[in-house]
């Protein structure tokens, strides 16, 4: 039984307060923040009581932005500076958007990822994430008045290693920790898995604004287990509303050339997409520079136009099923996800592929951020009794070039993360001294039809006859899906190793600076709080030590220990001044000198926590 | 137990071919319940890098542990009596002689069907070299016999590989 604790007035918090921790579901269309209250999921709203925030980002000339609905309602108006989908624009490069033709804005075709033209100047799809992610971010800490400990942030299954990055940079920029990435139909998952309490498989398929799921999940007591997922990063409801934009086009002849037509295009569609739903004609109306365009659209026509479109998921249906080796009645449920699975013709391609009527009693639009708040709140430790476990898998496998301009696959997609896999190379010349390696992700045999991660070398091989090196390229792909790349060889030991990052040139200087330019509170606060803050964290941190010290200080032998001891003196005695850098400093010492400590209590900790396991079960 | 404990070890089990699937499972999702990363995310940065240690141990033996091939390979390898498959690539006639009947029908084979027929004679070869590893495995305890079916089952995993590729262009 929990008694409720209640501190004195001006005492420091208790070190077991709740921390306040959220799903944020970053959509291509809108986005939403949830969290754990009083043991219930629910979406964070506004002010104005709504959950879903417009992902659309406006810049005013001056340096003011506009956020949400109120950038939205413009969008017609300065199409150019207003922007929307940036999702579909996150960790590509120019060449990888397909359509850009049809969008209203200036790119910059930089390396890496794509930047785009407004009146303050050049944008990164990276900070135009941020300032939604920050808006998120305020929106949830004035709900609890208080800090954000930290977030859940919900990415497309199918996000490759460039994406998964761009949104983690997001994430940090917008200030916020991240305490997990987790895939959208993951997420959808524990929402609906613990609501229904179901067990045995489930399909969740998720229609979004830009992206395409599919996951295939076997849920047993709490553990979600991923078997394979498939999708196209590429494909959802935007792709649907340029299909009809189009299709009214051709039927009428009218060309949509400036931004503003484009973007009012862009309207229309969606809005006649919507009618659609239910309605078997509906209107489409748009004003246009060179007059009104006005046409009826019968439903049927509709879905003639978009066939191909929902005949691209259910072939990425297909592959994920055989992916997982398993028949469509092994399937107990089919959970849709996104607001575009509104769409009847959508549900009835589901339905006829899976053979049963597909589970729609979740609201699509906020299943993804209530499943993230869930894991959010165990994550921060609120949750004790919570035997919640999620086993993702990585949706796309990855590989080094070789000779000929052919992929050696290292990590095949569909593997349980994280993971470590390994694969031997060696030279090809006599005294060959450094090898190039270069990383990709993909399903294709050559390089070419592959993304490109990122390229390192190993250098200082010693002079040796070709084929005698034996260089030993290591892939670790984190709980997060993020891949670190390593390279030994090993009769000399040379070694190098590459956190794989996106080229796009954002250094953790540059989100440093950017953080304080744009999201800084005023000073003087800033200050007050810091020094609160860095007392209240060296408390912690000392407490946590001496916790530590009486359970295992065994491990430790007398000169480690004597570190560790003065280490805590010197602490104790910097919280008792005002100086909140000097006390994250010494702070930061102490967690320094136990960071080895922690991790051989770990050790034995886990190992000794899995060998009860093996003892409890003979 | 530690990090360089065995897969078997590691997983509680007798070291043994024969193994069942779900005992298996359930063993995989009970310790990656005590080690996955996602248990210590609130004690910091060398928390996550030790759990994560664990939690890459553990899938890495399941991963081995579940696939009868790969399994009897590392038992093989236990006992003294590694495959060596890159080195030792020597195979006996007749074993050849199917490979190539096999690859011949991949490439004669014009339908769905023919392929299904096809793709139930390498299941069936499959399950006879599996029975021969059980045998030397588990009832003889010879394990360098084991060597020759499994070299010849990577053989065959690799046909079915290539096998479940050629279904994509009959959908």
């Amino acid at each position: 039984m929990a008694l409720l604790q209640i501190s004195e007035p001006g005492q420091s918090p208790n070190p077991h307060e709740r921390r306040v921790a959220v799903g944020i579901d970053l959509g291509t269309t809108h986005s939403l923040v949830a969290a754990v209250r009083n043991g219930v999921a629910e979406c964070l709203p506004d002010g104005q009581g709504r959950v879903l925030l417009p992902s659309v980002v406006r810049y005013l000339a001056g340096g003011g932005r506009q956020i949400g609905y109120a950038a939205q309602e413009n969008l017609a108006m300065d199409a150019e500076n207003t922007i929307t989908s940036v999702k579909r624009f996150m960790g590509r490069s120019l060449g990888d958007v397909v359509g850009a033709d049809k969008l209203p804005y200036r790119f910059a075709d930089n390396a890496g990822m794509l930047g785009i033209h407004t009146v303050v100047g050049e944008k990164s799809p990276v900070e135009v994430s941020a300032e939604i992610l920050a808006t998120l971010r305020y929106l949830a800490e004035d709900t609890f008045n208080s800090d954000l400990y930290g977030a859940v942030i919900t990415v497309p299954a199918y996000f490759d290693d460039a994406q998964r990055q761009a949104t983690k940079d997001a994430a940090q920029l917008a200030g916020i920790n991240v305490l997990r990435l987790i895939s959208e139909p993951t997420a959808a998952a524990i929402a609906y898995g613990l609501d229904n309490a179901v067990e045995g498989v489930y399909a969740i398929y998720d229609l979004g604004g830009g992206t395409f799921d599919i996951s295939i999940l076997r849920l047993t007591q709490g553990v979600f287990e991923v078997v394979a997922t498939g999708g196209d990063s590429a494909l959802g409801g935007d792709d649907y509303d340029h299909a009809l934009a189009d299709w009214v086009l051709a039927q009428t002849g009218v060309l949509a050339v400036s931004p503003a037509d484009k973007a009012a295009l862009k309207v229309a569609a969606r809005a006649c997409k919507e009618s659609l739903t239910s309605a078997k004609v509906a209107p489409f109306a748009a004003h246009l520079s060179g007059g009104v365009l006005q046409f009826e659209v019968e439903q049927s026509q509709f879905y003639a136009a978009t066939a191909a479109l929902t005949a691209r998921t259910i072939a990425a249906v297909r592959k994920a099923m055989r992916d997982a080796k398993l028949t469509v009645q092994d399937v107990q449920g089919v959970v849709m996800v996104g607001g575009c699975t509104r769409m009847p013709q959508v549900q009835d391609a589901v339905a006829q592929f899976f053979g049963r009527a597909p589970l729609t009693n979740l609201n699509p639009d906020e299943v993804v951020a209530l499943g993230a708040s869930v894991q959010a709140n165990q994550l921060a430790g609120n949750n004790a009794a919570g035997d919640l476990l999620l086993l993702d898998v990585i949706p796309l496998s990855l590989g080094v070039e070789t000779m000929g301009g052919l992929v050696e696959r290292i990590v095949p997609r569909n593997q349980t993360i994280p993971t470590a896999m390994a694969q031997d190379f060696t030279t090809y010349k006599d005294g060959q001294t450094a090898l190039a390696l270069h990383v990709v992700q993909g399903e294709r045999d050559m390089v070419s039809d592959c993304r490109s991660l990122a390229r390192f070398e190993l250098r200082g091989i010693p002079p040796m006859a070709a084929g005698a090196a034996r260089i030993r390229v290591t892939f670790t792909v984190d709980a997060d899906g993020l891949l670190s790349v390593s390279a030994l060889e090993q009769v000399s030991g040379v070694e190098a190793r590459i956190d794989v990052k996106p080229s796009y040139g954002l250094g953790d200087d540059q989100i440093a600076q950017m953080l304080k330019d744009s999201f800084s509170t005023a000073e003087a606060d800033m200050r007050a709080r810091a020094l609160i803050e860095a007392r209240v964290d060296a408390d912690r941190l000392v407490m946590a030590t001496q916790t530590a010290l009486q359970a295992d200080g065994d491990l430790l032998d007398a000169q480690e220990r004597s570190n560790i001891d003065l280490a805590m003196q010197a602490l104790l005695q910097a919280k008792s001044g005002d100086d909140a850098a000097k006390i994250e400093s010494v702070s930061k010492s102490l967690a320094q000198a136990t960071e080895a400590f922690a991790a051989m209590r770990m050790n034995r900790g886990i190992a000794s926590a899995l060998a009860g396991k093996n003892i409890a079960a003979l | 137990m530690n990090l360089q404990s065995n897969d078997f070890e590691l997983f509680g089990l007798a070291q043994r071919f024969e193994q069942d699937r779900a005992v298996l499972d359930a063993k995989w999702k009970e310790l990656q319940r005590e080690a996955h990363p996602d248990k210590f995310t609130a004690q910091g940065a060398a928390a996550q890098r030790v759990a994560m240690q664990w939690s890459v141990r553990i899938n890495e033996a399941y991963q081995r542990l579940k696939d009868p091939l790969k399994r009897a390979a590392y038992l093989c390898e236990l006992g003294g009596a590694p495959v060596n498959a890159h080195s030792n690539t020597a195979m006996p006639t007749h074993f050849l002689m199917q490979q190539m009947e096999w690859r011949e029908a991949l490439e004669d084979a014009s339908s769905a069907q023919a392929l299904e027929t096809l793709r139930q004679n390498v299941e069936h070869s499959k399950q006879e070299l599996l029975n021969q590893c059980a045998q030397f495995l588990d009832v003889q305890g010879n394990r360098s016999a084991a060597v020759q079916p499994v070299r010849e089952l990577m053989f065959i995993e690799k046909f079915a590989l290539d096998l479940d590729r050629a279904f994509d262009k009959f959908e």
